[in-house]
């Protein structure tokens, strides 16, 4: 939608995410790194390959099932890290808080962003701290940015997918989404629906580990698989096809959205990546993934295929065929 | 447990064994409407038109309760919100739709107050909350979610919440059907009727209809597998030249409809002549709400004139909404008109013909 106001669709990472950063980021900030718009920047600096990413953290509620916007911050940007086929090592940490805001909870969160970070095994080096005004954010906004060190002999990017290459899915769909929804206030009905923020590191060198042939990693965070691969399929220029049966999702998370109208294609998963490997390596590397504890629901949802190029195929449950396209902005529940 | 009831209607055998029946027993050319949004995404959503014979065509009718919502309707809501003090609530689709110059998402990011809800308890709730505010709930959708409306202004009469008011821009479907039968060479040789509208309604609201017309109609359910047997009780009519109004949803919806739900909109609401994007006027066809209620009427509490509307040019949606286009054959379709710039109504809403379309069709 033209308009000479930022809107809240600008941050949804949809298409008009997209056009925002194109249109008005990648110009004045020009150079190949960050053109390559992967989850992290991936250089090098004497001879040593580096990932280094960035993300904030705004989410309400702070505190939800299965998470909070502390451990959020540290998973969130450790997982950016790790698809880029990195070790995580350091994190910085930023603060902005609202004049007012519980000591208590941001003990809490503070503690719980130490916990993350021993989980993930990575060190917080750096911070910074603002406290701003009643009114000016929204109790407490947290941003952290990371680095981690790339292994030799290691090329994952969101261009890099490879004709055949069997798309892996490490577990239940949308359910981080539909938490967050169903904590909103307005939303009259209880779920036993849980966030599944969690470090995916371990799970990443646990894979590379098993093979060196994985060509794509993303974690579809904001946007979900649908759009997630949609940008797979774009920057590597090829098509995608994936199979509606094989796509894990819990029960209840599946009927939240068909209650809603909202498509769990689209909504957002804090514990999961797709990867994108050779056939022949590809029960290998599914078997390792379900080997982790946050990947037991690991399945292969599709692959790379020699048509469609630029474009996400569903081959669906009663065998028909359609697009999985890119959304514009979020998801509206719908009128009835 | 729900869930795996749901499941059972994508049964992939199922369908196969639906779609063999279809197959084997279509011989002419057949093209059947649906009448409800929700179809409309479940049919683009499961592919089934990439699995049915060439002689069955699905067509989008007025379905979708943000698309036939008229212009006219859209600059009062987005005049509303611009009202000092005013608190605009509303179902999520109505947020992108734009009017002649700016739309609700747009008054959002100059400032004014737009929330958002799943229910009218919500929106009734904000309003005992913000008593110095007020609130407007805008009333948009079909007898799906005309009950819950009614039921929310009769307890904000009981409870004598005087700051909650309604803008009822409902719709109803039978009036709608009568309307596009009576287009000239209109294309439509079966209806697939909407499910959750049935729900309230009952088979029997569709009885004068049928009874005028002897076309084909079958209420459909929303799984592949509920509209794939609606399809085919309908080529089935069709072939025979035995035209009947049958349900295929009888898991959900009775002869009869609910009660309790007509009764409330009954109390709460009339009848009245209303304008339906793309069609005009069909008498009788909306509901405005009764006299006892006018503290409640927003129409009434706030004097909103709107300058004579303008549909964008170009945009097909008038002839998309009564089967007489497919989105291809709109010029402005993908390359003016797309979920991020949206002209038309149907490409807003998730439930719209074009931007189904748009997000389905390969």
């Amino acid at each position: 939608m033209k308009t000479d106001k930022i809107l809240l669709d600008h941050g949804s990472g949809g298409r008009i995410s997209h056009r925002l950063i194109s249109d008005l980021m990648l110009p004045v900030f020009d150079n190949p790194i960050l053109s390559a718009l992967n989850d992290g920047a991936i250089f090098e600096i004497e001879g040593m390959r580096l990932a280094f990413s960035t993300d904030s953290y705004t989410v309400d509620p702070i505190f939800f099932p299965g998470g909070n916007i502390g451990d959020l911050a540290i998973y969130g940007t450790v997982n950016d890290i790790a698809m880029c086929g990195a070790i995580p090592i350091y994190l910085s940490v930023g603060l902005i808080i609202e004049e007012g805001f519980s000591m208590s909870d941001l003990n809490k969160i503070l503690k719980e962003m130490g916990k993350a970070a021993r989980k993930a095994q990575v060190t917080i080096v750096t911070g910074d701290t603002k406290v701003v005004p009643n009114g000016a954010v929204d109790r407490i906004f947290i941003n952290t940015s990371g680095i981690g060190r790339i292994p030799d002999d290691i090329d994952v990017a969101s261009y890099n997918a490879k004709a055949k290459d069997k798309i892996i899915l490490s577990g239940t769909i949308a359910d981080h989404g539909v938490t967050i929804l169903t904590q909103r206030e307005g939303l009259s009905f209880e779920s036993t629906v849980t966030s599944d923020t969690a470090p995916l590191s371990h799970m990443v060198q646990q894979i590379f580990a098993t093979s060196k042939d994985i060509h794509v990693l993303r974690d579809p965070t904001r946007g979900g698989v649908g759009t997630t691969l949609n940008e797979i399929a774009e920057k590597s220029e090829v098509g995608i096809k994936i199979y509606e049966g094989t796509i894990p999702i819990k029960r209840e998370v599946a009927g939240i959205c068909e209650l809603l109208g909202f498509d769990p294609l689209y909504l957002a998963n804090e514990g999961k990546l797709l990867a994108f490997v050779s056939p022949e390596h590809s029960d290998r590397i599914l078997s390792a993934i379900k080997a982790n504890s946050y990947g037991k629901d690991a399945s292969i949802i599709g692959e790379v295929v020699d048509d469609h190029q630029g474009k996400v195929l569903m081959q669906t449950q009663i065998g028909g065929t359609r697009i999985v396209g890119m959304l514009a902005g979020d998801q509206l529940p719908r009128i009835c | 447990m729900a869930l795996k009831h749901i499941e059972e209607y994508k049964d992939s055998k199922i369908a196969k064994q639906l779609l063999e029946k279809i197959k084997n027993i279509s011989k002419q050319n057949i093209r059947l409407m649906e009448v409800c949004g929700t179809h409309t995404v479940s049919i683009c959503r499961s592919g089934i038109r990439s699995v049915l014979p060439e002689t069955v065509s699905l067509l989008s009718g007025p379905g979708c309760p943000v698309c036939v919502t008229d212009q006219a309707e859209i600059d009062t809501f987005i005049e509303l919100a611009k009202i000092d003090d005013v608190i605009v609530t509303t179902f999520g689709d109505l947020i992108r739709v734009p009017g002649t110059t700016s739309s609700l998402q747009k008054e959002t990011g100059n400032g004014r107050e737009i929330r958002v809800v799943y229910s009218t308890v919500d929106a009734l709730e904000i309003a005992r909350k913000n008593p110095e505010k007020k609130v407007v709930f805008l009333g948009v959708g079909f007898e799906t979610t005309a009950p819950t409306i009614a039921a929310s202004i009769h307890s904000a009469a009981r409870m004598n919440v005087k700051n909650f008011s309604v803008i009822s821009a409902h719709k109803l479907i039978p009036p709608a059907l009568e309307a596009l039968m009576s287009i000239e060479n209109v294309p439509i040789d079966g209806f697939i009727l909407p499910g959750h509208v049935s729900v309230i309604i009952g088979l029997k609201a569709y009885q004068p209809f049928f009874k005028h017309h002897q076309i084909p109609s079958v209420v459909a359910g929303f799984e592949p597998i509920d509209i794939l047997q609606a399809i085919s009780m309908l080529v089935e009519q069709y072939e025979t030249g035995s035209p009947r109004l049958d349900n295929a949803y009888r898991r959900a919806v009775t002869s009869e409809g609910n009660k309790k739900a007509q009764q409330i909109i009954e109390d709460v609401f009339e009848p009245a002549d209303t304008c339906w994007r793309g069609i005009g006027m069909i008498p009788q066809s909306g509901l405005k709400i009764r006299a006892p209620y006018v503290d409640h009427d927003a129409e009434k509490v706030f004097d909103i004139q709107v300058p004579e509307p303008q549909d964008p040019k170009g945009c097909a949606c008038g002839e998309i909404l009564t089967g007489l286009k497919i989105p291809p054959e709109c010029a402005l379709y993908k390359k003016v008109c797309t979920p991020a710039d949206p002209v038309g109504p149907c490409m807003v809403s998730t439930e719209g013909t074009c931007a189904a379309y748009y997000q389905y069709h390969i």
